[in-house]
């Protein structure tokens, strides 16, 4: 996983709640093994079916075309577990989403792959916005991890926090598969003691063969 | 100190803590299905490692198969690469797969129970947000995304922070024609698209206790639209006739221990829930989506609200909702002119959802100017289903009768409705665009898309067949 750091852009105002995954990385037609992800983020918003642009969705504006943080409302990433919806933002360059909250599973992808998912408190995500709307993309954002905070224009430095552990992971890129495997002598333990307490979990045969 | 039996399950399966402070939680039986495995079993190939535990890990191909009549995994093209990704994953790896030409292929989450892959107290992972749909079973399950899904391959453990956890009690008697996927809207619209966010919910009371197994496993199967991380119901004796003589399911003296062990999965008296929540069910009528988020719900007698009656927080969705699907506030939902009816995906497919449905199709015919569709959870309910003559039932009144999978849900196989249609759907999403650019999708149980097929119009199931 690439580590994050710190990580400057064009903040996008997204104000809405519950954007679903089905919005942000929609099925296409044209699947295939490597989807282009690049062009499937918000796909249904930022195109027509003839493939013309919809000049009114936020990231089809000129101002913020080239935008490399999200800022938007409640439980961001409802609905599926499709980690497209991770791998989109990544493919565009957006590599922070600051919201009100996010649904459980959407933020696990967004850890999984070193996009920065930041909480902010109601009163504070209001006031953050406000900012970013006035910025309007004429100036970019800072987002630092080490030090938990944004800087940009309209205003003193925002701090968010982030659990430990999610901060030393993202800090590190750290592979989630190598930090459990250090564990794998419980893993093994665990086996072996459930093989005797509840042996059926353990095995998995089809009585018919 | 009383446990709850979430607490119970969890506890047991917790394998150690890591450094970051997340608990490793061993995952039983773990189900994969071909629109994400590819990723995770290249992601694995590409770092050397190996699936640790073949012998509990199946695949299902789903999301991708074409419904069509003599289909084979050509007739969709564009789910051609992934079903032979995860065909030669698993054939390299050594996983069992239920393959298109499987008798037994299906939905995961209809295939993984009937299957008897579904124990109580076991952990269950899918890299699905459906995945608790065998919560129904008294199993405690979890969706994934892809990169998970190749942790869990590599180590059979996923790294989660505890959930909190909430009781619903559903308690009165249903009336006629009322079914889980009546309460679980019912739900959904109290309490918010994020209103389990962050818990596993265990679903109780005098509603669930008189529940079929195969509609807890609906109400499970929803719990992800108020986003809750899982949902299940403790299981009784119900959960243990259902389960028993399945394939995969301990037999003779292992099923006797097995047995013994799971009449001890309950909630203890006094044990204490971050949350409590009741309904009750005993007044409740058939209910239907108006909007394009399931919260946005009216029983099927009702209106779309008009903006006034909603919370302000919400009102901005809802206005754009109107404009989506094409309505005004106040407009009943009764009568709304239909094109389109799908039965099938997961939260709705299993064998007792297309008898009641053909109950009230028997002896009419679909509307004209309607296509609707019976897209049965798996092979094996498709097979009960036609042993029973409900194939015919459903053919003679101008359904289509199609190969099990996950078909107009999301429209992954290409099964979609035309832009600026009405469908009346018994899946589990409204959102924009989902079945298909512009299809305006209302959310029901199959009572109530088999009646609105055969009146052409959004009905109510207790005006056509009367509400006995």
């Amino acid at each position: 996983m690439q580590p994050f750091t710190t990580h400057s852009g064009i903040a996008a105002p997204l104000l809405v709640d519950d954007m679903n995954t089905d919005q942000i990385a929609p099925f296409l037609p044209s699947r295939s093994l490597k989807d282009d992800y690049k062009v499937m983020l918000f796909n249904r918003q930022r195109f027509r079916e003839d493939g013309g642009e919809i000049p009114d969705f936020v990231l089809n504006k000129p101002q913020f075309r080239n935008a490399g943080i999200l800022v938007t409302g409640d439980n961001f990433g409802a609905g599926s577990s499709r980690e497209s919806a991770v791998w989109s933002m990544l493919a565009n360059n957006i590599r922070v989403i600051v919201a009100k909250s996010f649904a459980d599973i959407y933020r696990e992808n967004c850890l999984q792959n070193g996009l920065l998912p930041i909480v902010l408190d109601a009163g504070v995500a209001d006031a953050f916005i406000v900012r970013v709307v006035a910025a309007d993309g004429a100036a970019p954002f800072t987002v630092d991890l080490i030090t938990q905070r944004i800087s940009g224009p309209g205003g003193p430095d925002i701090s968010f926090e982030i659990p430990g552990a999610d901060r030393t992971r993202l800090l590190e890129g750290l592979d989630d598969i190598g930090m459990t495997m250090k564990h794998v002598d419980e893993i093994v333990s665990w086996e072996r003691e459930a093989a005797k307490a509840q042996p059926w979990l353990q095995q998995a045969a089809d009585h018919r063969r | 100190m009383p446990r709850t039996l979430f607490d119970k399950i969890w506890d047991f399966h917790r394998v150690g803590q890591r450094g970051d402070g997340r608990d490793l939680l061993y995952i039983d039986r773990h189900v994969l299905h071909e629109l994400h495995a590819h990723h995770a079993f290249a992601q694995l190939e590409k770092q050397g490692r190996p699936v640790r535990r073949a012998d509990i890990t199946f695949a299902v191909q789903d999301h991708t198969v074409a419904t069509k009549p003599g289909r084979d995994e050509n007739t969709n093209p564009g789910g051609t690469a992934f079903i032979k990704a995860m065909r030669e994953g698993c054939r390299k790896n050594g996983i069992r797969l239920f393959d298109v030409d499987d008798r037994e292929q299906g939905i995961c989450h209809v295939v993984a129970p009937e299957m008897g892959l579904v124990l109580p107290g076991a952990t269950h992972a899918v890299p699905d947000s459906h995945a608790s749909t065998v919560g129904g079973l008294g199993a405690l399950a979890f969706g994934c995304g892809t990169t998970e899904l190749g942790h869990i391959l590599a180590t059979q453990v996923m790294a989660m922070k505890r959930p909190k956890s909430m009781r619903v009690r559903l308690d009165g008697r249903l009336g006629a024609h009322v079914s889980a996927k009546d309460i679980a809207l019912r739900l959904i619209a109290d309490l918010g698209v994020a209103g389990a966010r962050g818990y596993a919910v265990e679903y109780a009371g005098s509603a669930i206790v008189a529940m079929p197994i195969e509609q807890r496993m609906t109400l499970c199967n929803l719990n992800i639209e108020m986003g809750g991380r899982s949902g299940f119901v403790a299981p009784d004796d119900k959960t243990f006739a259902w389960l028993e003589g399945r394939p995969y399911v301990p037999q003779d003296q292992m099923w006797d221990r097995a047995l013994a062990h799971w009449r001890t999965l309950t909630t203890d008296d006094g044990a204490v829930f971050g949350r409590e929540v009741t309904l009750d069910c005993g007044e409740l009528e058939p209910q239907i989506t108006w909007g394009t988020d399931p919260s946005q719900v009216v029983g099927i007698s009702g209106k779309v609200p008009e903006p006034a009656a909603i919370d302000a927080s919400r009102r901005a969705a809802a206005e754009s909702a109107f404009a989506y699907m094409g309505l005004e506030p106040g407009t009943p939902l009764m009568g709304l002119p239909v094109h389109r009816v799908f039965i099938g995906s997961c939260t709705n497919s299993r064998l007792p959802d297309l008898e009641v449905a053909a109950m009230i199709v028997k002896g009419r015919r679909v509307a004209d100017g309607v296509f609707a569709m019976v897209v049965p959870g798996s092979s094996s309910v498709k097979r009960e289903a036609e042993a029973a003559g409900l194939d015919r039932v459903f053919r003679d009144a101008g359904f289509f009768w199609g190969e099990s999978g996950c078909s107009m849900c999301a429209g992954g196989n290409g099964d979609r409705a035309e832009p600026g249609q009405r469908v009346v759907s018994t899946t589990n999403r409204n959102f924009e665009n989902r079945q298909g650019p512009k299809v305006r999708t209302h959310l029901a149980s199959p009572a109530t898309a088999a009646a609105s097929a055969i009146t052409g119009r959004i009905a109510d199931v207790r005006q056509l067949v009367g509400s006995h």
